[in-house]
Order: structure tokens, then sequence, then C-alpha cells
């Protein structure tokens, strides 16, 4: 056993750190897509229109069913095989598809619930004063599902960070691939996936923050 | 103004209405009484298409359709006209009174902001609730609530307000508030179907009452008559009990 290296630790800092960027990148970008797929696919669920509706279940269904590594190794070393236009999909995009197409399938779900959770007499409130379907969706129903489903999708989304490490094993070289890179270079591989793990716990602490301030905005309008 | 015939409805194997026939004159102010589960509200609901009749005739204003053969420009037209107000107020949670009372003429008559968040102050004004224009419906008391309901269906001039059981939730002591603005109402001149127990505003403010059980309207008639000289043996029946227990 030795001492823990301190000074190794504190010099890796600001090497990972100038990683952080792409992995908040890749979260960002997947959890936007995810939540406007997850919407579609809620609605299309809520409405039950029919086609549609079948294989937004089977959608759900299989990225639901398969762990989220399968999928990003089916995306990034199977599917150029098949489709060979994307010969070169990148490591990067790769990531984001998967973790759009993954999370999306549980975010569609907990959306869902929110939306069926809104009490009917709104609806039929909207639809007295001449509102169409999607008016009232997007004026009525969304907004107060979005304050329903907010604390479950802030948990995805923390997940969503954090899954951004299996980019790594697609080449990518985000916060993870990179400590894996100096940890082989240094051999010192507690020091240097003890910093990687703190600056994740750092990231998503800061996550909660914006969490209870969201969800203390979002309930305003329900204070008594 | 309003002209409904042969209205026909039916629940699966249950039949609702076989064919109901009711007409209105601007500014008629009609009561519907009864006993519960005979279709009184599923009648208004079908008036506001909230559920679709199977069959009929109906007018309102200068709309006029044949229900089996109704198109969703239709139904969405005939909502312009007919406006509801619900037993549990079923105000929009995530929005302000002014809100409220402001989105139909946003979204559904596309008025510019300013316009509507005027005429939603003129309406808040009105029903007396000028200084609640920026509470959220969970902060009010029922009566509140259900007044801005009543506001909301007022903001955008409809040929008809339809009141179902609009005091039935409330608390004893909200009751007559929200009744003072259905008078307020009705000494406008607005057009109004309304359904409810409160027999004293029936005998008050009613131009007709329209007696139903069992999905026809049995019989109808000014208040002075109805409720002195009922002809028919099952409003006379109702009558008894419902004025035994509530003597007006």
């Amino acid at each position: 056993m030795h001492s823990l290296d301190f000074d190794y630790m504190l010099s890796l800092v600001p090497v990972l750190l100038s990683y952080l960027p792409l992995t908040l990148e890749m979260a960002a970008a997947g959890m936007v897509c995810a939540l406007i797929l997850a919407c579609l696919l809620a609605v299309v669920r809520v409405t039950r229109v029919p086609v549609l509706n079948a294989l937004a279940l089977l959608f759900i269904s299989f990225f639901r069913g398969t762990p989220l590594l399968v999928q990003l190794f089916l995306f990034y070393y199977g599917l150029p095989q098949v489709l060979t236009f994307l010969v070169s999909i990148n490591g990067v995009t790769a990531a984001i598809l998967g973790l759009t197409l993954h999370f999306a399938a549980y975010m569609a779900e907990s959306i869902r619930a929110a939306i069926v959770g809104i009490d009917r007499s709104q609806v039929e409130a909207a639809q007295s004063i001449g509102m169409t379907q999607g008016q009232l969706m997007r004026r009525i129903v969304l907004p107060q599902a979005t304050r329903v489903a907010t604390p479950t999708l802030m948990n995805y989304f923390i997940d969503m960070i954090k899954s951004t490490s299996l980019a790594f094993t697609l080449g990518v070289t985000e916060l993870m691939g990179a400590t894996q890179k100096e940890a082989a270079g240094s051999f010192l591989y507690f020091e240097a996936f003890l910093v990687v793990a703190v600056i994740y716990w750092i990231v998503v602490e800061g996550l909660s923050w914006v969490q209870k301030w969201l969800e203390r905005r979002l309930n305003r309008a329900y204070q008594r | 103004m309003i002209d409904i015939r042969g209205l026909r409805k039916r629940f699966g194997e249950h039949t609702v209405f076989s064919g109901i026939d009711l007409t209105l004159a601007r500014g008629e102010i009609i009561v519907v009484v009864g006993p519960s589960g005979t279709g009184k509200s599923t009648l208004l609901r079908c008036i506001n298409f909230l559920e679709q009749p199977d069959g009929g005739q109906i007018r309102v204003g200068d709309l006029s359709f044949d229900i089996s053969r109704v198109t969703r420009e239709q139904i969405l037209a005939l909502r312009r006209r007919t406006a509801f107000v619900f037993q549990n107020y079923a105000l929009f949670y995530n929005k302000t009174a002014l809100e409220n009372i402001a989105e139909g003429l946003i979204v559904v008559d596309r008025q510019p902001k300013a316009r509507a968040y005027a005429r939603a102050r003129e309406i808040l004004e009105r029903i007396g609730l000028a200084d609640k224009a920026d509470a959220y419906p969970a902060s009010l008391s029922g009566g509140q609530q259900q007044r801005i309901g009543i506001g909301r269906a007022m903001a955008r001039n409809a040929d008809v307000i339809l009141f179902d059981e609009p005091t039935s939730s409330l608390d004893p002591q909200w009751v007559e508030e929200v009744l003072g603005l259905m008078k307020q109402l009705a000494a406008d001149n607005q057009t109004m179907i309304v359904v409810t127990h409160e027999m004293q505003f029936a005998r008050d403010v009613a131009d007709r009452v329209i007696y139903m059980d069992g999905g026809e309207i049995v019989e109808q008639g000014p208040p002075s008559e109805l409720f002195t000289r009922p002809q028919d043996a099952r409003t006379q029946h109702f009558l008894r009990q419902v004025l035994a227990a509530n003597p007006v």
C-alpha cells in the first residue's frame, strides 16, 4: 500500500477539467433531443394515435429492454455495416444518438404519467372554450405535466451525464476517456479515478441545486 | 336563438336521450331541475359537444348543422358560441385569474394580448375580483374560483352560458356570492341554461323551469306555474321531496 499522491491528483484536475465541456455538451445535446422525442412519444401514447402508438410502444420496449452499452455498440460498430453511407459515424454523434434514444424511452413514460395525471376537467374546460387538441396540450396540459415530471426528468439528466462516460468505449476522449489515458501513463489508477469520480460528483451536486431552484419556481402557482 | 331538435345520445347500450327538443329565445333564462342521473348535465355537455351527441339538429345563432354530419370546424364554432361553467370550476391551475379569463380571447380568438387583458380586467371588475388579477387558483376560495369560472365564460360574449351545477361543490358560505353573480348576469339579459338544485334561484330568476326525468323533458313552464301547479305525477313527486328538504 502506498500513500495517495496528492500532487499528482492536483495536477490532474486542470487536465481532466478541459474534457468536461465535451462531456457536458454530449449530455446537454442528448437531453434536449431526448426531451423532444419523449414529448412526442408521450403525446402519441396518450392520444393513442393508431399505428404510431404501436410503434412508440415497440420503441420504448426495445430501448428500455436493452443495455445502453449494447445500444451504443450497435450504433457505432454495427450500424455502419448495414447502412453503408454511415461508414464514418463519429463517436460523439453515436453517443448522443444512443443517449437520446435510450433516455427518451424512459422519459416518455414519466411524461405520459404526468400528462395522464392532469385533472380531466381542465382539459374539458379548454375544449369548452374552443381550443384545439394541440392548443390545449401546449397551453394547459404540457406546462403542468412539466411541473409534475421535472424531478424525475432531472434524475434522468443526472443519469445521462454519468452515462456519457460510456462514450469512451466508442473511442471518444471525454472525461472518462481522458482519465483512462492519464492513468495508463502514470499507473496511478486509484488517484486518477478518484479525481474523476469527484468531478462527476460535484457536477451532479451542482445540478441538484438547479433542480431545487427549478422545482421551487415551477411550484409558485401552487402556493396556497 | 337556440334550437335543438331530436337530440339523441347513447352511452354504449344505454340510451340517454331518444330525441330531445329545446328552444331558447335570446335573453331567456332556463333552469333545468330533476333527479340525479336523468341526463341534465349530459344535455348541457351535448350542447357544448363535451359529449358528442349521436343525432339531431342544432342551431345556435347563425350556426346550424345536422349532428350526424358535424365537422371539426362546426364543433369549434359551436363551442365559441356556447360557454360552459363547471361544477368543480375547472380553472387552469397554471394560470392566474386574469390569464384564465383572457386565455380563450388570446388562443382561440387570436386577440392581441393587450386587448385581451384589458377585457379580462373589465370582467374581473364586474365579478368583484379586480384585486385578485394575479392570484393563482390554488390560493383562492371555492367561491372566488367559481366566479372566475363564470368570468371565463363571460369573456367572449358567447350566445349562451351553460351552468352545470355551479354551486354544488361549494362550501355553503360561498353559494350566495356565486348565485348573486348569476343573478347579476340574468339582470343583464344573458341567455343561460342552468342545471341546479337551488330551487329558490330557479323561482327568483328563471323565465322557464324544465323538469327532466329519465332522459326526457317531462314538463316545463314559468316557475310560478311549475312550482305551484305541476301537472305530471313525476314532477309533483320530485318537487314534494325537494321542497320538503329545502322549503322555498
